[in-house]
């Protein structure tokens, strides 16, 4: 090896030190043997998390970015070990989450030749990711790592995918760690129009009833503060995304919670009447949009968004801010004037008492119950990971976020098996904070194997398993839309959780009655010899209500379970 | 031929010449449910960056989405739409057709008409090799069906703004 020459894999692990990466998620492979090599050889202080399967890693990154703000990094081998990352970068992708896919692939002079655990990964993740690389020479290591770190985490974040075969990780690096970048085509939307931004106070100006809508693309600018300092100036009442929770404080007089398919009733009827809704980076999900023609038609519509491409998408705005929503705001507050709203938020607080948020504590243990419970045991401050179907709706319902990076949740994608490594992730990036994943038993059971992650780290998280038997947001909508014709939703054959937790040598608890559940918790709560799982034995066949059916308009919102008989729902999910 | 009774259009990207971003382009047109009727890549001048030209059939409504689209590929630098623009556009075709003693005075006639190199001869068939706008080669290929056509290859369309657009 010549002088100032180091191998590939070294260089890589010089370029994540340079880029101030604290962990690696991953799992080793024949592929990528010189990278792991070098984790040892450059004596870095980076920390390598093995977990148990490719997919639990790219959730552990994801979670780990979400709740720290930072871009994480996965490390994984060819073939299969790449192609179980899939799902994981596909659902990064979708919630704008800042990631590395570091994969190994088979030498190059074999690709395209079937070599033994080849895929073609950089064909494969090109819907799914922000950008990708398949690295051809070891000198281009320096340059390549920048740039993917820079793409990652600016504008609006997302997963990149590097593909490194063999030879190029073991191959000799002989030029400076500290690249140039080369990204002539990469533009970022971060300019503030001056013009927009007086259309946009006028238009407030003039506004009787608006509304402020608040989005993930809030929450990942750092938007929380401006954001306060503008509904509080303005006094404008707040609903936010699912992934927007958090940006907002939920317990703020102005906030109305979270709007969509399962959001609070006046959310919902805030945004049926409201005259203007400023949309502060959220992209219209077709779940908080109802019949896309009839959404706030009367209303005038202004939406900042740093993606070029979500404005119009589903949605034509009148007045359109194309920027990053910190900038944007930052800008805005001081020519917005102070509203007379008081009417408007008077009238919305009928809607709170009228149509609250409400369960039973009584009969049945209700997974609204828990979720209230430890809402109130944690004082609102811990960061919550959940998975995906009924409970994560009541989870968003029920555990009212009043900060950022607090919400881990897989929106846009709606990945089962998410919750798990998204909160061992998290924890990893926030060791001295409270951690809790709610997870139904189906999603659970897709990567508990994680279960050994969290326990080999000793990693003080709380799993809050809500255990119904049933893929019950499946059996919900076929109960309601398809007359109780249940189809595959019966999670018959279920372990024994807290046996499977003891066998991980993670402590578990069992919770069956209603009056158990704040001891329960609480124990579980006290517990601190790293992680620990409460298995819930809740309602088999409770529903998740307000609801928006899919597709219909939010004007036809269900508060309460239906008395007729539901035509089966136009939209898709 | 456009295969679909959808309006085309016509656009111009300029890209970084790397491997994988015609796959990323592709896809965008795929995504959205647009064919791509013809699609033309060359090196720029500056051979760091291509120059592509796209004809695609689809939804006008959905066109602005797919332009914003790629803008978003971290590859491409820009892209255009020249569909209603007074752009140079042009294609190449050849057109294989069987002839014979007889028949070939007046192929050639034709050919003449519009413009039309003949690039090969053999007693039996004869090439000709026509450049111009879209419309003139779809023209043609009307004229000559009175022979048989045996093979008919078109590069699709270029295009480049006029006077100090860009392209």
């Amino acid at each position: 090896m010549a002088n100032n020459s180091i191998e590939g894999g070294q260089a890589i692990i010089r370029c994540l030190e340079n880029e101030g990466v604290e962990y690696i998620f991953g799992y080793s492979g024949g592929s990528v043997i010189p990278i792991f090599d070098a984790l040892v050889t450059t004596e870095t202080k980076i920390k390598f998390v093995l977990v148990r399967h490719e997919q639990g890693a790219t959730h552990m990154a994801d979670g780990y970015a979400r709740a720290t703000g930072k871009p994480a990094v996965v490390l994984i081998t060819s073939g299969p070990g790449a192609t179980n990352t899939l799902t994981g970068i596909m659902t990064a992708h979708i919630d704008s989450v800042p990631m590395i896919v570091l994969s190994g692939q088979s030498v190059s002079w074999m690709l395209g030749k079937d070599a033994f655990q080849e895929a073609d990964i950089f064909g494969i993740t090109m819907p799914v990711v922000k950008h990708s690389y398949l690295l051809k020479d070891s000198n281009e290591i320096p340059r390549v790592m920048r740039e993917a770190f820079h793409i990652a985490t600016t504008g609006r974040p997302g997963p990149v995918l590097i593909d490194i075969p063999k030879d190029v990780s073991a191959g000799v690096c002989t030029v400076d760690l500290h690249a140039e970048m080369d990204l002539p085509g990469y533009k970022i939307n971060s300019e503030v129009d001056n013009d927009t931004v007086l259309e946009i106070a006028e238009a407030l100006a003039k506004s009787k009833r608006p509304l402020i809508l608040a989005g993930h693309g809030a929450m990942i600018s750092g938007a929380d503060e401006s954001l306060k300092a503008l509904a509080e100036k303005a006094q404008i009442p707040v609903v936010n995304t699912l992934l927007g929770k958090g940006v907002f404080p939920e317990t703020h007089p102005l906030s109305l919670g979270m709007l969509g398919m399962h959001g609070t009733a006046y959310a919902n009827k805030a945004i049926c009447e409201c005259d203007l809704l400023l949309n502060i980076g959220s992209r219209f999900d077709d779940r908080i949009l109802g019949k896309p023609e009839l959404f706030c038609k009367d209303a005038t519509i202004i939406h900042i968004d740093i993606d070029d491409a979500e404005i119009g998408k589903m949605i034509q705005p009148q007045i359109t801010c194309v920027a990053d929503a910190k900038a944007a705001l930052d800008e805005l507050i001081p020519h917005v004037p102070v509203l007379e709203t008081a009417a408007w938020r008077k009238h919305l607080d009928s809607y709170k008492t009228k149509y609250p948020l409400k369960f039973k504590r009584q009969g049945s243990l209700k997974m609204q119950h828990i979720i209230d419970e430890f809402y109130k045991l944690s004082e609102g401050k811990a960061c919550v990971a959940t998975d995906v179907g009924q409970h994560q709706m009541w989870a968003a319902q029920f555990y009212r976020c009043d900060s950022r990076h607090n919400w881990l949740s897989s929106g846009g994608a709606g990945t089962m098996g998410f919750g798990l490594p998204a909160c061992i992730g998290a924890a990893f990036g926030r060791p001295d904070d409270l951690h809790v994943c709610f997870v139904g038993d189906g999603g659970f059971q897709m990567t508990f194997f994680e279960l050994a992650t969290a326990a080999l780290h000793k990693l003080p998280i709380k799993i809050v398993v809500l255990n119904n038997h049933y893929l019950g947001m499946v059996r919900q909508w076929q109960e309601l839309f398809y007359e109780d014709r249940t189809s595959g939703v019966d999670l018959e054959g279920n372990p024994d959780f807290v046996k499977l937790a003891e066998s991980f040598g993670i402590k578990g608890f069992n919770l069956r009655r209603p009056g158990d559940v704040k001891r329960v918790l609480q124990n579980a709560l006290d517990y601190n010899e790293g992680p620990c799982l409460v298995n819930c034995e809740v309602e088999k066949t409770d529903n998740v209500f307000p609801m928006i059916p899919a597709g219909a308009a939010i004007e036809d919102m269900l508060v309460e379970p239906p008395k007729r008989k539901l035509e089966k729902p136009t939209g898709s999910t | 031929m456009p295969n679909s009774d959808k309006p085309m259009h016509t656009l111009s990207v300029y890209v970084s010449n790397k491997p994988g971003a015609l796959a990323r382009i592709a896809q965008v047109f795929a995504r959205r449910g647009f064919n791509i009727e013809s699609l033309v890549v060359s090196p720029a001048v500056d051979g760091h960056f291509s120059r592509m030209t796209i004809t695609c059939s689809g939804d006008p409504e959905g066109l602005d989405q797919i332009i914003k689209q790629m803008m978003k590929l971290v590859d491409v630098l820009h892209c255009i739409d020249h569909t209603f623009d007074k752009s140079v556009m042009k294609e190449m075709g050849l057109i294989k057709i069987t002839v014979d003693a007889g028949s070939r005075s007046e192929a050639l006639q034709i050919a003449e008409h519009f413009g039309c190199k003949t690039v090969d001869l053999t007693p039996g068939s004869m090439i000709l090799q026509v450049v111009g706008d879209p419309a003139k080669i779809n023209a043609l290929e009307e004229m000559i069906q009175k022979f048989k056509i045996v093979e008919l290859v078109r590069t699709g369309k270029v295009v480049m703004s006029r006077g100090q657009d860009i392209t």
